[in-house]
C-alpha cells in the first residue's frame, strides 16, 4: 500500500472546556474518496478544518507524505496541496467567476509598480475549467458567483481546486442544498477528481452520495471514531444506523423492549413510540 | 491546420442592449450616479444661479473633497466588512498633534506634519490588530477608540498648552501644498481628493489587493481558506482609513491656521452615509471607488444646496435621511438579485 497523503494520530479538539474531537486517528490516500459520516454536531466540520489548518489540534499529531506537520493557518495547508470548499461557502456571492476564482493566486501582467490583475486571462481560465468539468452554460467569466446555481458553485470551487494541483480535496456537504440532477454532477465531479490520483475527503449526511462514491468511510460520533472501515465492508443499513448515531437507535431499541416487556408483548402505538422517542425520561 | 475550426457556432452573442443593461445594474455606482444627477439637477432648479455659479460649485466641492478623502478608504474597510468610528478622533488628534508641535512649540512643519501621519497610522495599525485578535466587531473596537482617543486628545492638549485651541502658522510650501485657495474658492483638498480616488481606486479594482479586499468581505472563511492573510489585509485598511482622517486634519489645520480637539466627529457618521449612497453594501463584499465618489459628492451636494435655496437648513438632514435609508433599500434589492438570479437557460 501506498504511503497516505495525511495522516492523523490520536488527534483530540477542545473548545475551552468542551471537547469536540477525542482521539481520532484517521488516514488519507492518494485517490480514494474518504467519506466522514456522522450526526448534527459530531465534529465533522471541525475534523476538516484541521486538515485544511482552521484549527490546531489540542493533542495529537499530523503527518503529510510521511513527514510529521504542524498547519499555523490555512496557508500551510494549502502549500501541502490541502483544497477546502467549507460548510455553506467556498465562493464569494458578489464577486465575478474569474475573480474569484484566482483569489490568493491573481494572474498579474505589466511591470512594477503598475503590476495589475489580468482580467482576461483569470476569465478565460475560470470558464475553462468550469468548461472541463460539464458547466457549458458558463461562458462569461465577469458574471457574478451569485448567479450561478449551487453545484455550478461546487464546480467553481472544485475547478479551483483541480487547477491549482491540489492532491486533497476537502468537500463540507457539497450536495446538501441541491436538487437530485445537480447533485448528481457533484458527484460527478468527485469521481473525476478521484480518477486524477487526488483524495477526495467528503461530508456528507446522504448515505446514498456516501455509497455512491465512498471507497473508506469514517463514523464519527460525539467526537469520537466510531467506525473506519473500507467499501463493501458494511451494509447500507449498518451506515444509516452509524449516521444516525448508532446507539440512539439502540436506546430506542431498547426502549421498545422494556414497553414490550411492561405491556405484555404488545408494541407500542405510532403516537405511544412518538413519545417514547420524544421524553427522554421515558416510561 | 492553421485555423481551428470550431466544433460548435459559438453561441450567439446576447442583443447588446439586454446585454449593457445587466452589465450596467451589474455595476455598483449605477445607483450611486442617479443620486447624484437627481440631487445636481433639484438644487440647479430650486438653488437657481447661485448654486451653480463657481461659488456654489466650490462650496460642495470643498466639503465634498474633505469627506472623500476620508470616505474613500472608509469605503475600502467597509467593502472589507469593517467599520471605522474612529475617524473623528484621529483626525482631531492629528491637527492637534501637528498644532503643538509645529505651531507651540514650534518644530518645523515636516515634523508637526510627519508626527500627526504617525499617530494616525498608529492608531488604524490598533484598530486593526484589536479586531481581527479579539473578533470583537470593529463597530465597538473603533467606537472605543473614537472616545478613547479623544479624551487623550483633550487631555494632552490642556496639560501641554492649557487650552483646547492651538493656533500655527504654517509657511510655504506647506500652505501652497495643503490649505491654500485656488481662484479664491477651491480648496487644494480637491486634488488630495482626486489623488486619492485615483490611487485607491487602481488598489481596489485593478491591483491583486483589491481582489483580497472584495474575498475578505464576501467570505472571510473561504478568504482565509484561499491562503490570504485576512489579518494583514484588514490591518493595512485601518490603517489606510485612519490615514486619509489624518490627512484631512493636516489640510484643516494649514488651512485654517489652526487646531481645534472638537474637530472631526461629523466626519464619523458623515463618511459612512457617503459610503452607503456610494452603492456599498453594509454587509461587505461589493462596491467601487467610483460609487463612493459619487456618494460624497451627493451628500456634499445636498449639504451644501440647501443653503442656496433659501431654506431652513434642517431639510438637508431630512434629505440625506431620505437618500441614505433609500440607498440601502437599493443596495439590499441589488445583492437580492445578484444573488437570486440564477443562470438564463439560452436556447
Ligand atoms: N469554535 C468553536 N468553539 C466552541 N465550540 C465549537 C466551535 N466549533 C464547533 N464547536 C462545537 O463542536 C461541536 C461539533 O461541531 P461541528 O461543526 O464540527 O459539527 P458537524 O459534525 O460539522 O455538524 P453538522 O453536521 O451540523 O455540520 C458542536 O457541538 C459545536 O457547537
Ligand atoms: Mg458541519
Amino acid at each position: 500500500m501506498t504511503e497516505p497523503l495525511l495522516k492523523l494520530n490520536a488527534v483530540c479538539k477542545s473548545f475551552g472546556t468542551t471537547d469536540v474531537l477525542s482521539d481520532v486517528s484517521l488516514e488519507v490516500r492518494a485517490g480514494e474518496v474518504l467519506c466522514l459520516l456522522g450526526d448534527n454536531g459530531a465534529g465533522k466540520s471541525t475534523l476538516i478544518k484541521i486538515l485544511s489548518g482552521f484549527h490546531e489540534p489540542s493533542s495529537g499529531t499530523m503527518e503529510a507524505g510521511g513527514k510529521k506537520v504542524c498547519f499555523k493557518s490555512p496557508r500551510d495547508a494549502s502549500s501541502h496541496g490541502i483544497a477546502t470548499v467549507h460548510q455553506f461557502g467556498g465562493t464569494f456571492p458578489l464577486m465575478s467567476i474569474g475573480r474569484s476564482f484566482f483569489v490568493g493566486a491573481e494572474p498579474l501582467k505589466g511591470l512594477w509598480p503598475l503590476r495589475r490583475f489580468d482580467r482576461k486571462l483569470a476569465n478565460s481560465i475560470a470558464v475553462r475549467e468550469m468548461q472541463a468539468l460539464g458547466i457549458t452554460r458558463i461562458t462569461d467569466g465577469d458574471r457574478l458567483v451569485g448567479g450561478l446555481s449551487g453545484g455550478e458553485r461546487q464546480a467553481l470551487a472544485i475547478g479551483r481546486a483541480v487547477h491549482f494541483g491540489a492532491n486533497v480535496l476537502i468537500l463540507d456537504e457539497p450536495t446538501a442544498a441541491l436538487g437530485v440532477k445537480e447533485a448528481a454532477h457533484v458527484l460527478r465531479l468527485i469521481m473525476q477528481a478521484r480518477q486524477k490520483g487526488i483524495a477526495v475527503v467528503l461530508v456528507t449526511h446522504n448515505v446514498t452520495h456516501a455509497m455512491t462514491v465512498g471507497d473508506h468511510f469514517a463514523v464519527l460520533i460525539r467526537g469520537a471514531l466510531a467506525a473506519d472501515f473500507h467499501k463493501g465492508e458494511r451494509t447500507r443499513e449498518e451506515i444509516t444506523d452509524l449516521m444516525a448515531g448508532g446507539e440512539a437507535m439502540a436506546e430506542l431499541e431498547a426502549e421498545i423492549e422494556a414497553y414490550q416487556l411492561a405491556h405484555h408483548g404488545h408494541t407500542p402505538e405510532p403516537a405511544e413510540l412518538e413519545r417514547l422517542t420524544h421524553d427522554p425520561s421515558g416510561p | 491546420m492553421a485555423v481551428q475550426a470550431p466544433a460548435a457556432p459559438a453561441p450567439a452573442r446576447p442583443l447588446v442592449s439586454g446585454a449593457s443593461v445587466r452589465n450596467l445594474i451589474r455595476r455598483p455606482e449605477t445607483g450611486a450616479l442617479i443620486g447624484t444627477v437627481s440631487v445636481f439637477v433639484f438644487f440647479a432648479i430650486f438653488g437657481g444661479q447661485q448654486f451653480l455659479s463657481s461659488g456654489g460649485t466650490a462650496s460642495w466641492l470643498n466639503v465634498a473633497a474633505e469627506l472623500g478623502i476620508i470616505a474613500i478608504p472608509v469605503g475600502l474597510l467597509m467593502i472589507a466588512g469593517e467599520l471605522d468610528l474612529s475617524v473623528g478622533s484621529v483626525l482631531a488628534s492629528s491637527s492637534m498633534t501637528l498644532a503643538i508641535v509645529s505651531g507651540h512649540y514650534g518644530a518645523p512643519m515636516i515634523i508637526g506634519i510627519g508626527a500627526a501621519i504617525a499617530l494616525g497610522l498608529l492608531t488604524g495599525f490598533l484598530n486593526g490588530v484589536l479586531v481581527t485578535a479579539t473578533n470583537v466587531p470593529s463597530f465597538v473596537v473603533t467606537l472605543a477608540t473614537n472616545f478613547g482617543l479623544a479624551g487623550l486628545t483633550l487631555g494632552f492638549s490642556r496639560v501641554i498648552t492649557g487650552t483646547t485651541s492651538v493656533a500655527i502658522e504654517p509657511g510655504s510650501p506647506d500652505k501652497e501644498l495643503f490649505g491654500t485657495l485656488l481662484a479664491d474658492k477651491f480648496e487644494v483638498a480637491v486634488f488630495w481628493w482626486i489623488g486619492v480616488a485615483v490611487v485607491v481606486g487602481w488598489m481596489l479594482h485593478v491591483s491583486r489587493f483589491g481582489n483580497w479586499i472584495f474575498a475578505v468581505g464576501g467570505d472571510t472563511v473561504s478568504a482565509r481558506a484561499t491562503g490570504i492573510s485576512v489579518r494583514n489585509v484588514k490591518i493595512g485598511l485601518f490603517m489606510g482609513s485612519a490615514l486619509g482622517a489624518a490627512l484631512v486634519g493636516v489640510i484643516q489645520t494649514i488651512l485654517y491656521n489652526s487646531a481645534q480637539v472638537a474637530n472631526g466627529q461629523s466626519f464619523v457618521f458623515n463618511s459612512i452615509i457617503a459610503v452607503v449612497i456610494g452603492g456599498v453594501l453594509l454587509t461587505g463584499g461589493y462596491g467601487s471607488v467610483v460609487g463612493v465618489v459619487l456618494g460624497t459628492l451627493t451628500f456634499a451636494i445636498v449639504q451644501q444646496g440647501i443653503y442656496y435655496t433659501g431654506w431652513e437648513s434642517d431639510w438637508a438632514s431630512f434629505i440625506l435621511g431620505i437618500l441614505l435609508l433609500a440607498a440601502v433599500l437599493m443596495n439590499n434589492t441589488f445583492r437580492r438579485m445578484a444573488l437570486s438570479s440564477s443562470t438564463k437557460k439560452k436556447a
